[in-house]
């Protein structure tokens, strides 16, 4: 009898814990097209790219913004690609928050949540940092105004050095 | 007696091995209608402060609103 309770309680713990692997830093960045199918995505070859995960409810999603615009505007030009993915689960509201705050990078809809499932974001916002080899070098949990800013700066201009 | 328990054993397994993939918890992305508004319980401020007023003033030897008084109801 104690072995099949054993048995039992090793079997839960495993069912509960069998999850996907989180995409951790060191690891190769996926095709993003083929997880956001049918989106205009930017071409990221050889760029060093930000892709940013934000909801229209999350309130440091949109203190995000502005940085990253500043970022797109002083960067773009030397090798930086930003990809704001929007993870709400209504359009409209995806929509009506890409019209409010006008971004001069590119957004696009995780309507499915098929991008959001495979990267499984810790928090909102969450924003992984790729290097030009298509390695995830730098994970941004949560947005904490200009300390998170400073850290993009400095990260990104190592980055596009290499 | 004794067959029973191999097979209860194996119906647990199986009936808490089909939970597991249902009990999953909120993810940060999927907690849109979590975040909207109306789901906050303080969402009526007049409310809130009349409450608040009234508990002061009955429970102020209670203490931990961050307020100072003595319980007569007068702040």
């Amino acid at each position: 009898m104690k072995h099949i309770i054993t048995i039992i309680t090793a079997a839960c713990l495993g069912l509960t814990m069998a999850s996907a692997a989180d995409v951790a830093v060191g690891s190769t960045m996926p095709n993003i097209s083929s997880l956001l199918p049918g989106a205009a995505l930017p071409k990221t070859a050889g760029k060093v790219v930000l892709v940013d995960f934000w909801a229209s409810w999350c309130a440091p999603c949109k203190a995000s913004f502005p940085a990253m615009a500043r970022l797109q505007a002083k960067y773009a030009s030397k090798g930086l690609v930003i990809i704001g993915i929007g993870v709400d689960d209504e359009a409209d509201k995806y929509q009506a928050f890409a019209a409010k705050n006008k971004a001069n990078f590119p957004l696009v809809h995780d309507s499915s949540h098929k991008a959001a499932d495979f990267f499984n974001p810790p928090t909102m916002p969450t924003s992984y940092l790729i290097d030009r080899s298509g390695k995830i070098r730098y994970i941004h949990k949560g947005f904490k105004e200009s300390k998170t800013e400073a850290e993009y700066t400095k990260e990104i201009e190592a980055l596009l050095a290499q | 007696m004794k067959p029973i328990f191999p097979a209860l054993a194996l119906g647990i397994l199986f009936f808490l091995s089909s939970c597991s993939s249902h009990l999953v918890r909120v993810k940060p992305y999927e907690r849109g209608n979590l975040a909207n508004p109306l789901m906050s319980p303080e969402r009526d401020s007049l409310l809130l402060a009349m409450t608040n007023h009234a508990y002061f003033s009955r429970e102020a030897s209670f203490g931990g609103r961050g307020v100072g008084g003595g319980g007569c109801g007068c702040n």
